[in-house]
């Protein structure tokens, strides 16, 4: 099992929600977040004081995928969540040890 | 008595109560969201305090015979305040109205000390305040002081309320300090839709702070209703231009401190200029309260949310102006330089310098007798948590079902430990 989590564009995430849903990925959480990598930012002006936000407003989609499923999750993500100007996000991918469901109980097979 | 006038006059004291609840709106979007309601709490607990100080004793040191700088005891709790009538409508009603004013005023203060001021001794502060120092100018100007004989013109309190409140704010940044924050973090505002709602709010009670102070449904009302309604439109329009030459962008913070600059500027002048006249008053207001904002970021002089440049100046630019635009020919009463009466402007001048040296001392006392009571300040921890959660035990956002879901202060002992016996 992986951990995917893909830190998005504020719009994009409901197109990489379809675009994970029609590989039969239906599971996911949703975090606003926020950051920058090589996104300059902007400038903000209270009162005349003008203030640098570097930090910018991203989603950040965490779903775990069975191993078979990994390259086409990614594939899906990167495409549906592409523009081709700098902050777009990134996806990186964890090993996930174990998983429960709370209800049943039940341990997710790797 | 006159029906119409008792008419209006119910109407205008309620519209002006409604501007304290809408000052709470517009200082409280402009905080960070953990002094939210600390802020706005600032604001309506004026409505109790300074409005039970009031009607006890303020009332009457501002409104009885007295002598020329105030008034006497002979009203003391309301007494010999009845159904009769005061000028065309009832005593009562007279009373009441005027109490809405003191009340307003007090709260104009907390923008300068919001943030870090303890509530405790803001409390004191502001019911001592409204007795000590709005009285005696309140009776400088309309209980028959020295103010009015020497034929100063105030239509609604630029000089009462505005430049008194101004010059009370500064002395109390001055006094208190600056947030610990200052000017080192971003101190943003966390909900510039609550400002803008504030100003609305503020211009439609305006009408009664105003239109009102004709103290009947007259001529007078009615001009001092236009001109209220066409200042901040100029001040509005100036502002704009302002902000988009020296930024390019128009803020949404500017719109709403610039109407409340318009109406502060023509507040002293309502009933005495024409309708023109008062659409330049308020374009030529936007200027140095503009200015004076981006200067004060400058300094180190924390006036939080610049009740100084937005009451101060514009209260003391709104007094000067009323000698310059006043027309006799309108209001009755007195021209000013523009109409061939230029002493009426060193009148308006020594009403401005008076209140000013006078609020500013007296503010300066009662801070500093206050603060051998009460500490001014919380301890350092509680502006870090937020004076929500350390002077309230409550906050303005809970997201979530949870107390963990708190804001930042949580993991302080003792606010949590307050939450947790509240809860049991």
């Amino acid at each position: 099992m992986k951990l995917i989590k893909a830190i998005i564009r504020p719009n994009k995430v409901d197109e990489v929600k379809e675009a994970l849903s029609k590989v039969q990925i239906a599971g996911m959480t949703v975090t606003e977040v926020r950051g920058h990598g090589r996104q300059k930012g902007h400038t903000a002006v209270y009162r005349g004081r003008e203030y640098e936000v570097t930090l910018l407003p991203k989603m950040q989609i965490e779903t775990v995928v069975p191993d078979h499923l990994m390259e086409t999750a990614i594939q899906a993500i990167i495409t549906a969540a592409r523009t081709g100007e700098i902050g777009d996000g990134r996806v990186f991918v964890l090993p996930v040890q174990e998983g429960y469901n709370i209800r049943t109980g039940e341990k997710d097979a790797l | 008595m006159n029906q119409a006038d008792t008419a209006w006059m119910l109407v205008s004291t309620a519209l002006v109560l409604l501007m304290t609840p809408a000052l709470a709106f517009f200082y409280g979007g402009l905080v960070r969201s953990k002094n939210a309601l600390n802020t706005m709490m600032m604001s309506f607990i004026s409505l109790g305090f300074v409005g039970v100080a009031w009607a006890i004793v303020g009332y009457s040191l501002s409104f009885s015979a007295g002598g020329n700088y105030i008034g006497d005891l002979s009203r003391l709790g309301l007494k010999g305040v009845g159904l009769e009538a005061q000028g065309t409508i009832p005593h009562y009603l007279f009373m009441a109205y005027q109490g809405t004013f003191c009340i307003i005023t007090a709260a104009l203060i907390s923008g300068a000390i919001v943030e870090r001021m303890r509530f405790s001794a803001y409390v004191i502060f502001i019911t001592l305040w409204s007795v000590v120092v709005y009285a005696p100018i309140a009776h400088w100007v309309w209980g028959g002081g020295w103010l009015s004989k020497m034929g100063a013109l105030d239509f609604a309190g630029g000089t009462v309320v505005h430049v008194n409140a101004g010059i009370a704010a500064l002395v109390a940044a001055i006094v208190i300090g600056k947030r610990k924050d200052y000017p080192s973090s971003s101190l943003l505002p966390h909900n510039v839709p609550f400002t803008l709602l504030g100003a609305g709010l503020l211009w439609f009670g305006w009408f009664g702070f105003n239109a009102g102070s004709a103290l009947a449904a007259s001529p007078s009302a009615a001009l001092a209703f236009t001109t209220t309604f066409l200042a901040p439109m100029g001040t509005l329009v100036v502002w704009t231009l302002l902000d988009y030459m020296r930024s390019g962008k128009p803020t949404a913070v500017g719109c709403a401190t610039a109407i409340v600059v318009g109406l502060v500027a023509i507040t002293p002048a309502a009933g005495f200029v024409g309708p023109m006249s008062a659409l330049a008053l308020g374009a030529i207001a936007a200027v140095p309260s503009y200015f004076g904002i981006l200067f004060r970021t400058k300094t180190s002089l924390d006036d939080s949310l610049d009740v100084v440049a937005a009451h101060g100046v514009g209260g003391t630019v709104g007094a000067l102006l009323t000698g310059v635009f006043a027309q006799k020919a309108l209001n009755g009463t007195a021209d000013g330089l523009l109409f061939g009466n230029p002493a009426q402007l060193g009148i308006q001048a020594t009403a401005v310098a008076a209140t000013i040296v006078y609020s500013g001392i007296m503010s300066f006392v009662l801070l500093k007798l206050v603060g051998a009571i009460v500490p001014l300040r919380g301890a350092a921890d509680d502006e870090d948590a937020g004076i929500d959660l350390s002077n309230h035990g409550e906050e303005a956002y809970v997201h979530g079902e949870s107390t963990a879901m708190g804001g930042p202060g949580m993991h302080l002992k003792s606010s949590a430990t307050a939450l947790r016996s509240e809860m049991a």
